[in-house]
């Protein structure tokens, strides 16, 4: 079932505390080494972007909770690198040695970073999966919101939208599948659409009836309703 | 199915020292002393987004689109391309989509899941987006989250938020301020404000 970043809908957090629109983009020093680390980290290519949001959702409910959000970001990160068998555990407690490892020719250099950004990872791929769905037509989600191939894996469907009925507002075309993608079962792409849902659907007390939400989801998240 | 590896609560990330500036030191000084990283590569990426890549493209985009109808309508129907023109694509921007506020819609735009967010055009989130509470109610109770921005909407507009599940990245277009004819592009891009492109807030009025 669900973790505990799925937390949209959620009751008790209390008010959003806006920023100035020139505040600082780091707040600390450290939260853009934060980024940076696991930006350059990516580059050594052992796991792709659903890995990397997995290993920060796979964080303890504790520590996710308690965790600053780049906390999460390089905590995730050390899980990865070990996990991955880029670093060992002597190596995170500071007793691994300084040899050159055998992965550093693929460490990122700072003239290949604007080239890195530029190129980004776009995620459509050509599939053989055929669209099922056409815009306007009435889907309804999985109930419950789960990964259908790894128990307890990541998925993209959030809980407070499983089996809520919308309608197909735009095809995306498609879209490597998270559910797979972030587990090494392969990217599997299939049709990926934005679906509308009144907020009446997902919501007790909405805030108005003419309110409503839109979530991108995957073919296989779907059924017609 | 499946079982899930690695997931009990004994992480190897309890190895590193507690105190997260110090995590973040102990980290990038083991993979540096082994070639992984190269500190002059965390200082280019961290001056990127510090300096070069922020919400100033995104104004630029959207002042453009308020000026030029042709610009608009392609930016409406496949905003990729269009945005990748004037240099915007990228790490986290890789499929865009633009929506437009009108005097019948409000859109907003949240990741419930973790973080998303179109960088290309706005650089790296600020915290509030990435905090528990927007990320927990921004779909929930959009218009309360609005008032804590000081936003509220006209009687008649209803609010579609935009919940970043997949990697299209989603960018409000505000609807241009009255009393902006004649203004240049670049005077009309220093009143779109990041926040009115997220849509938790609206183009600035010019003063």
């Amino acid at each position: 079932m669900s973790r505990v970043h799925d937390m949209g809908g959620r009751f008790g957090d209390g008010p959003v505390v806006p920023e100035g629109e020139d505040a600082p983009v780091f707040e600390k020093d450290w939260h853009a080494r934060a980024l940076a680390v696991t930006l350059a980290s990516g580059a050594l290519g052992k796991w792709n972007i659903d890995v990397s949001r997995h290993a920060r959702e796979r964080l303890s409910p504790k520590d996710y909770t308690r965790f600053s959000y780049y906390e999460k970001w390089i905590s995730g990160l050390a899980d990865l690198l070990v996990e991955t068998g880029v670093l060992t555990l002597e190596d995170l407690k500071g007793e691994g040695g300084d040899a050159p490892h055998p992965l550093a020719h693929k460490a990122m250099t700072a003239e290949a970073v604007p080239g890195v950004l530029a190129k980004g990872g776009p995620a459509d791929r050509p599939s053989n999966v055929a669209p099922a769905f056409v815009v306007g037509q009435a889907v309804r989600t999985a109930r419950p919101a789960a990964n259908r191939l790894v128990n307890g894996g990541h998925t993209r469907l959030p809980a407070y939208a499983q089996g809520a009925v919308g309608r197909v507002l735009l095809m995306h075309g498609a879209h490597v599948l998270p559910d797979s993608n972030a587990h090494g079962l392969g990217e599997a792409p299939e049709p990926l659409y934005a679906v509308v849902f009144p907020a009446t659907e997902l919501w007790a007390d909405a805030e108005s009836p003419d309110d409503e939400v839109v979530l991108d989801l995957w073919q296989s998240y779907l059924e017609s309703a | 199915m499946r079982p899930m590896p690695h997931d009990d609560h004994d992480h190897p990330h309890a190895l590193l020292p507690p105190e997260p500036a110090l995590r973040v030191k102990a980290l990038e000084t083991i993979l540096t002393r082994k070639g992984l990283i190269d500190p002059a590569a965390l200082d280019e990426l961290i001056d990127t987004y510090e300096n070069r890549i922020g919400p100033k493209n995104g104004a630029r985009v959207v002042a453009r689109a308020w000026t030029d109808p042709a610009f608009k309508a392609a930016l409406l129907a496949d905003a990729t391309p269009v945005v990748a023109d004037l240099g915007y694509y990228g790490r986290q921007g890789e499929h865009m989509v633009v929506v437009e506020n009108t005097p019948v819609q409000h859109n907003m735009v949240v990741c419930t899941l973790c973080s998303c967010y179109p960088w290309p055009l706005l650089g790296i989130p600020p915290g509030w987006y990435k905090s528990d509470a927007y990320r927990a109610r921004a779909v929930r109770e959009p218009r309360k989250v609005l008032a804590d921005f000081g936003v509220s909407l006209p009687e008649g507009t209803s609010v579609r938020v935009w919940d970043s599940t997949a990697e299209v990245r989603y960018l409000v277009l505000p609807m241009r301020p009255d009393g902006t004819e004649g203004l240049s592009e670049d005077e009309l891009a220093a009143l779109v404000t990041r926040d009115s492109m997220i849509g938790t807030g609206l183009a600035e009025v010019p003063s």
